[in-house]
């Protein structure tokens, strides 16, 4: 017979805010978020980290939330798609996605959002070589990618301009 | 009257809640007391199922339901002819992943768990790992329908004596191909949720491209009337042909949450994603072309062999589709097409963005380079001399309409500057071209009907918002989009003033599906339709109230009023408000059917489209020579679409499509393997997983230089065609041809790999045949062809027999 496993009760810092949670210790970050925080914006698209769709920003730095254990992430201050917009406002990076077309059936988008923030927020500065290369564990099966990096383009100069 | 709307670049009208994560895709959907499913799928590629013990299973805790195919007595398929699948095996699995057993339980670890604990007892039966081997093996049969031992479909077809048309041709060229197959590779992996409601009726959520065709499989395999079941398309996370099938998945949880009477979801895992395929079929084919010695079609005989796999799936109209789509490019006076699709051992094939047609695309377009370099011709100027003329039949009787081909190839050979780089680049570099034509929309829905092909519902109300409801399905390319472009043109409001309702079985009016490049001119026509019925409602209102005939009023920039006098002018909203007062509740319908086709001859219904799209490619290759390696660093690609309805969506439409070539020309199979003999020896895929079946990269991808060429057709909604699959076909011949200029080798076959290329090469320094590609084409016992005349020899659209033929001609 399985063993029920026990609920580890731990708390993150989620999008800026507290977020306290309970789940079995064997599940992922990307299945708390989905499924116990109820954050769906976050994506899977192989739970093998093989495709980028489920990125999200752990102490700011890209990680693939199936392959980062819940467990591991006590306390650590972990950002989604859907804290990417000020409030009502969307961050420049969600406005040229919408704009150049970046997004078409959009289930990467998240993971590549969370991406490429990590990215303008180090250095807003990029060329294409660079943001070829920052986006380059994140699989998009509809664009072919160029509307995509040209919305991060656009993304950088917005946020230059601030 | 210039538009507002339509030809602008605009955000997506559903753009916003893709960029916040706020689209709900289905594995998104979590409902109060859901259960979860797992599936339990063979190990064995053909076998016969003799015993199956679920009781361990079934008492394993929190474990509630067990299904077997005991559960479900009833075959279901896509297509009316293809009733051949079991949503759990019925006493036969046919593939590796073939559903077995289905597990629901209160979360996925316990149902997986749960799975390992169901004792199946098999009968292991022959393999049939290719469609050679089903040529050669009548028993065992995989199926006890088709035409005979494993063949699922054999066909000829001939348009004129194409005999006579290759022996009086100045030169026959006779080219084998192979086209291997490739799978979708939707990041969304495909989920489902079915929950009964308060009365005891189903809803069932799913990643489907086709919620109509579901509704009316799943009422069929359930066995409960269409009236008790609801079918929501939720948007796709990608689709690409590979959601357009009713899933044994969709109908096991449909099944469970009524027997269970509580929601039910599963989620398919990568490597199931991999097995359930329906992708694109392998192909090995042989074409026959006659020419004259400036180069112009004088007829062709393509024979083809295709891979189907366990099942028919959509196998009976791929199997028309590899060749029915070959005459509309080119004029071709003559053409014969024979056709055949085995049963083999392995995942079913299905429908991939460009349906059967990129298969003998590649060969063509291949061939005509051959054509070119042997006559000594440039081959772009080759295919301008020969480009299909508009509003003329085809030889098989397919009605072209607008033709924007000539100008696509102008724009893509200035735009490269192919003139001074064809031939005449640095050893090592080249350049190649290729050409190709899609539908937009087939012309027939998969099951026989009179009825509309979609259909659209407009709302109004005195609030001044309109609400459109159409059953048409977002997989990503923007129909949503397209759906509020439409109305938003007509009325003369703002699209994002528009709600859309789509894909919903209960509350939209049928749309056939997202498949066949068919939303944009069948919803789109459907919707402007309605919006015409609704704006002529409120434009006899409105003149009532401003004193002036409806005719000349104007609906723009969300006002209904007089060009000539100032103070003629209503907002819309108080325009709907006089049209409500007058009329009572507002509404308008409309709808769509594509025109009948000329075509009289059984199988005539294969291949008819409004319209055809139009799409002409360079590609620039670099190879290294001591290594094979392939470089793309650039490709042009000219699309005629019509009309662009949002630019920027067409351009991505495009570019995807372009990216999707790339991979099938440089990396991507779906391909097979069999494991060591002492474990199963089972046909296995070779590499199940998003890291080993390669696909581009950001890292990959080459500069793209896209031109919109608009060439309205009248058949479509303000002239716009398809632009989501034409633009993926002349990718991969372009490529194959590029590496013929780079280093003159020939590789006949896809994907091009540095392998392939390095053996060409090696061949060609032996000073042998610089040519990697499959040596022959077997013995098929095709069936004598259905003869008809082309329209210009006096046919008339209907089967004739040889003999009269001849004397005719």
């Amino acid at each position: 017979m399985a063993a029920v496993p026990q609920h580890v009760h731990l708390k993150y810092l989620v999008n800026g805010e507290e977020a306290p949670v309970s789940f079995a210790p064997y599940k992922t970050l990307l299945e708390v978020l989905r499924e116990d925080l109820n954050l769906t914006g976050t994506k899977h698209g192989c739970e093998l980290g093989e495709c980028g769709a489920c990125a999200v920003l752990v102490d700011g730095e890209p990680q693939l939330s199936c392959l980062v254990l819940g467990v591991e992430c006590e306390g650590r201050h972990i950002e989604t798609v859907e804290g990417l917009a000020d409030g009502g406002t969307l961050h420049p990076l969600q406005a040229a996605f919408a704009d150049f077309g970046a997004a078409q059936c959009g289930y990467c988008t998240p993971g590549i959002l969370m991406t490429a923030k990590a990215l303008l927020d180090k250095n807003p500065n990029v060329n294409r070589d660079q943001i070829k290369e920052a986006i380059s564990g994140n699989l998009c099966r509809c664009t072919g990618y160029l509307q995509i990096f040209e919305a991060i383009e656009e993304a950088a100069k917005q946020m230059g301009a601030k | 009257m210039s538009l507002k709307v339509i030809g602008k670049s605009r955000r997506r009208v559903d753009g916003r809640s893709k960029v916040t994560g706020q689209t709900r895709f289905a594995d998104d959907i979590v409902l109060p007391r859901m259960l979860h499913c797992r599936l339990l799928r063979s190990q064995h590629p053909h076998a016969d199922i003799l015993e199956i013990n679920s009781e361990k299973a079934e008492k394993l805790p929190g474990v509630h339901l067990v299904l077997t195919g005991k559960d479900f007595p009833v075959p279901f398929g896509i297509m009316p002819v293809s009733q051949d699948e079991y949503p759990l095996a019925n006493g036969r699995v046919r593939y590796v992943g073939d559903p077995i057993a289905a597990v629901i339980a209160k979360d996925e670890q316990t149902a997986t768990a749960a799975l390992d604990l169901v004792e199946v007892k098999f009968k292991v039966l022959k393999t049939i790992s290719d469609p050679q081997e089903a040529l050669q093996t009548s028993e065992p049969r995989i199926h006890e329908y088709g035409e005979h031992g494993n063949i699922h479909r054999i066909q000829s077809y001939e348009f004129g004596d194409v005999g006579e048309a290759l022996a009086k041709a100045d030169h026959v060229f006779d080219d084998v191909f192979f086209y291997e197959g490739n799978t979708h590779l939707p990041i969304e992996q495909h989920a489902s949720v079915a929950a009964p409601d308060g009365e005891g009726k189903l809803t069932l959520w799913s990643s489907t491209q086709v919620p109509h065709y579901i509704h009316r499989a799943l009422s069929r395999a359930l066995q409960m009337p269409a009236a008790h079941i609801r079918v929501i398309a939720c948007p796709n996370g990608g689709g690409f042909g590979g959601k357009c099938d009713l899933h044994n998945h969709e109908i096991v949880v449909s099944r469970a949450a009524l027997k269970l009477g509580r929601p039910v979801k599963i989620c398919l895992n990568r490597e199931e994603v991999f097995y359930m395929h329906r992708g694109r079929h392998p192909v090995l084919m042989r074409m026959r072309t006659g020419v004259t010695k400036d180069g112009k079609l004088t007829g062709m005989h393509l024979q083809t062999l295709l891979d189907g796999g366990g099942y028919g799936s959509y196998g009976a109209a791929s199997t028309f589709y590899t060749g029915v789509l070959q005459t509309v490019t080119y004029e071709l006076p003559r053409y014969k097409f024979d056709a055949c699709r085995a049963f083999t051992n392995k995942p079913p094939c299905g429908p991939k963005r460009g349906h059967g047609t990129p298969q003998p695309r590649f060969g063509q377009e291949v061939q005509l380079d051959k054509i070119a370099e042997k006559l000594k011709l440039d081959p772009a100027e080759l295919r301008l001399n020969i480009v299909a003329k508009p509003n003329t039949l085809t030889a098989n009787w397919l009605k072209i309409g607008t033709i924007g081909l000539a100008e696509c190839i102008r724009q893509v050979v200035a735009r490269s500057d192919w003139k001074n780089r064809f031939r005449k680049l640095p050893e090592g570099r080249g350049v190649g071209i290729a050409c190709s034509s899609y539908l937009t929309g087939a012309g027939l829905p998969i099951y026989w009907n009179k009825m509309p092909h979609s259909g659209v519902q407009l709302l109004a109300d005195r609030s001044g918002q309109i609400t459109v409801f159409c059953g048409a399905t977002e997989i990503g390319q923007g129909s949503d989009d397209v759906l509020a472009a439409m109305v938003a043109e007509v009325l003369g409001i703002d699209p994002y003033d528009i709600r859309c309702i789509t894909g919903d079985t209960a509350i939209t009016p049928v749309d056939l599906g997202s498949y066949s490049s068919r939303v944009t001119v069948m919803m789109g026509n459907a919707a402007i339709q309605a919006a015409e019925k609704l704006k002529a409602q409120i434009a006899e209102a409105a003149a009532e109230q401003l004193e002036v005939l409806p005719s000349q009023l104007l609906f723009s920039h969300g006002k209904v009023f007089h060009p000539e006098s100032s103070n003629k002018s209503l907002s819309f909203r108080e325009a709907v408000e006089f049209a409500e007062a007058k009329f009572g509740t507002l509404g308008a319908v409309g709808s769509y059917s594509p025109p009948r086709a000329p075509g009289r001859y059984k199988g005539a219904g294969v291949g008819p489209s409004p319209a055809y799209s139009y799409s002409a490619c360079v590609v620039e290759v670099e190879v290294d020579k001591a290594t094979g390696w392939l470089a793309v660093p650039k490709i042009w690609i000219a699309h005629d679409l019509g009309r662009a309805v949002n630019p920027v969506l067409a351009r991505g439409q495009v570019e995807g499509s372009v990216y999707m070539g790339l991979a099938e020309a440089l990396m991507e199979e779906q391909v097979f393997r069999r494991l060591p003999p002492k474990m199963s020896h089972a046909l296995v895929h070779k590499i199940p997983s998003l890291l080993e079946y390669k696909s581009p990269t950001s890292l990959d991808m080459p500069e793209i230089d896209t031109i919109l060429v608009e060439d309205p057709d009248p058949n479509c909604p303000f002239g716009a065609k398809e632009a989501g699959q034409g633009p993926l076909l002349p990718v991969m011949p372009a490529v194959a041809n590029a590496i013929f200029d780079a280093v003159g080798v020939r590789i006949d076959e896809v994907p091009i790999t540095p392998e392939k290329i390095l053996r060409a090469l090696e061949l060609k320094a032996a000073g042998k045949n610089p040519r990697v590609g499959p040596e022959r084409f077997p013995e098929v016992p095709y069936p004598p062809s259905t003869f008809v005349l082309p329209p210009w020899e006096n046919g008339d659209g209907k089967e004739t027999k040889r003999d009269d033929a001849v004397a005719v001609v």
